[in-house]
């Protein structure tokens, strides 16, 4: 179906947001000599291993024990390095959260947390290790950057440019081959959102894996003369208020979506920001308040409601509501 | 500079016992037990062992670098910061009040100088420390990092990752101490979560374990420390079993879990002020 749409981004291939984030590191590590990486056994998941070989000096194996790796890398800062720890989201976040606190957050650490396999696309494995609320616990904590990239190249992106801020960053993305729809060597811009479609009657805010279903999204109502404008919200925080805001000004209404909880996730903040400076009807699409399950990840997005049939279906109610 | 004779620094710790106990009267609030009893520890680290620099840089570069994960008992450690030089006397009358730098736990949200992290929630000082350790390598500095624990914190589950990294990194520029007074909140450790053999634990995770039998013995903390620096560089970490007494220097605060954390009040401060000898003069 998607072959034959008219979608206003395309893509010749498909590769996993954590190999941008692995290629992205190596050339970071490249250009910056203070960029060092810490792993609890499972550089082969988050694709650290052409660091590791290239840089073995700035390079730790820590083992299974990701709170340690949270404090070591923390400590890591204060010689003026800069750590990118590497797990999955899982146990980069939830499982180390009180150590992110006080010894990052807290402590204004410049950390980054680079965590893989997010969300419902980590497919088989099942629930135990498809967080849905880890964007939330980030982003409830101060001085944290909370990044979530929509593809390959985007990836790579945002990994060589969160070297270049100082504070500490939560950098998420995930394991299943991915359409790569944004151009090779584009510039990162930290909390600017990008505003990919142009359109007047709703904005859809996505982020993540669901900027590319938004984007399918936005093809199949523009079949039924619906003009969608398409924003990717790569940083969830700091929130660009400002882009989302004259969006709204002008299509009236929008919808989120993200591989997240609705509790806590992006689509509540771009709600906190209507709320309190432009109301308007926004529908959210997410995960309703529930775990996932094992299952192939498109399988997973269409069971939990998380594609762009679903994304069409979010923009029908809303401009129902204008 | 010329390292402060012994009588000198038993007038330090005199003083810093005096700061302790009128910094916790003064709000309330506060843990005078274990800040009393490693006062030899933390006057033999910043008057006598360390090279470090008033002029804090967060950095500390060139520097040797103190992480303190016990973070609850930061009067001890303010009060030694403030007696150093890094910020005046006078702001000790601050802790643990609205818009201070002191704050119950260290932290470095305030900017208060010689705070390099926070602490507080325990089992997590090791681990930096064990960082800072690994940046100092990387960035050729062969000063030396510190880090202090306590006992009760042993039954938090980080200090074993963080035990076992150490040596398999080879982290030899660290030596690490625990407070071992025996008490945590509740009660008497071995009651509360029965430690049994530390110096067994820490020897079987790889490190070089030694003991101080008297921690508030300020020779026998100096002489420990100069032997645990004297073991570094050889591929293994320094863990400093110190063995001290909960309240020293105070007789009614001494040996007892019960001045864990609460306040004495005039009368005890009373009481407490004059066993203890003004030496640099009260903030």
């Amino acid at each position: 179906m998607e072959k034959t749409l008219d979608t206003k981004f395309t893509y010749t291939e498909k590769k996993d947001t954590r190999s941008g984030f692995g290629d992205g590191f190596l050339e970071v590590g490249r250009k910056n000599p203070d960029v060092v990486g810490l792993c609890a056994d499972l550089i082969g998941s988050l694709k650290m291993g052409a660091f590791q070989k290239e840089f073995p000096d700035r390079f730790f194996q820590v083992g299974i024990a990701e709170a340690n790796m949270m404090g070591v890398a923390a400590g890591l800062t204060i010689g003026g390095k800069i750590p990118y720890t590497g797990t999955f989201a899982n146990f980069s976040t939830g499982r180390v959260y009180d150590q992110i606190r006080q010894s990052i957050a807290y402590s204004g650490k410049n950390v980054k947390i680079c965590a893989s396999h997010a969300g419902l696309t980590l497919g088989e494995d099942g629930a135990t290790h498809q967080i849905l609320e880890d964007v939330g616990m980030m982003r409830m904590l101060p001085h944290m950057t909370v990044i979530n990239p929509c593809d390959y190249n985007q990836t790579k992106a945002a990994t060589i440019a969160i070297a270049d801020y100082e504070g500490p960053v939560y950098l998420r993305f995930g394991r299943p081959k991915w359409p790569i729809f944004t151009p090779a060597n584009q510039k990162f811009e930290i909390g600017k959102a990008w505003k990919m479609i142009d359109g007047k009657d709703v904005s859809i805010f996505a982020t993540g894996h669901l900027v590319w279903e938004a984007v399918v999204a936005e093809a199949l109502l523009r079949e039924e003369g619906i003009q969608a404008e398409v924003i990717n919200l790569h940083t969830i925080k700091p929130l660009d208020t400002e882009a989302i805001l004259d969006s709204v000004a002008k299509t009236g209404c929008a919808v989120t979506a993200e591989e997240h909880q609705l509790n806590g996730g992006m689509g509540d903040s771009v709600a906190q920001t209507l709320v309190r400076n432009h109301p308007a009807p926004l529908e959210m699409v997410g995960v309703n308040d529930s775990f996932g399950e094992s299952g192939k990840p498109e399988d997973l997005l269409e069971k939990y409601g998380l594609n762009a049939a679903n994304i069409v279906k979010a923009v029908k109610r809303v401009l129902a509501r204008k | 500079m010329e390292k402060p004779s012994i009588k000198q620094l038993k007038e330090i710790c005199s003083q810093v016992r005096r700061d302790i106990v009128r910094m916790v009267h003064g709000v309330q609030s506060g843990h005078p037990g274990a800040s009393l009893g490693c006062t030899e520890f933390f006057v033999a680290l910043y008057f006598h062992q360390m090279k470090h620099n008033k002029d804090f840089d967060p950095k500390g570069l060139g520097e040797d670098l103190f992480f303190l994960s016990n973070g609850h008992i930061s009067p001890v450690w303010y009060s030694v910061l403030a007696r150093s030089g890094y910020f005046p006397a006078e702001e000790l009358a601050t802790f643990r009040k609205i818009d201070s730098r002191l704050q119950g736990h260290p932290a470095t949200e305030e900017g208060l100088p010689g705070i390099r992290i926070a602490s507080g929630s325990l089992g997590q000082g090791l681990s930096v420390a064990i960082g800072a350790a690994l940046a100092k390598k990387l960035n050729n500095d062969t000063r030396t990092v510190y880090a202090l624990m306590g006992d009760g914190e042993q039954q938090e589950g980080q200090i074993w990752e963080a035990a076992m990294c150490a040596p398999h990194h080879g982290v030899d520029n660290l030596i690490a101490s625990i407070d071992v007074n025996g008490q945590q909140i509740d009660g008497p450790t071995d009651k509360i979560m029965n430690l049994l053999d530390l110096k067994a634990k820490w020897e079987a995770f790889g490190w070089q374990v030694i003991e101080t039998e008297n921690g508030n013995d300020i020779e026998q903390v100096i002489f420990s420390l100069e032997k645990a620096k004297g073991m570094l560089g050889n591929g293994k970490p320094v863990l400093n079993l110190l063995r001290t007494d909960m309240g020293y220097g105070v007789d009614f605060m001494v040996g007892t879990h019960k001045w864990h954390g609460i306040a004495p009040d005039d009368e005890q401060l009373a009481s407490a002020l004059g066993q203890l000898e003004e030496t640099l003069g009260d903030y």
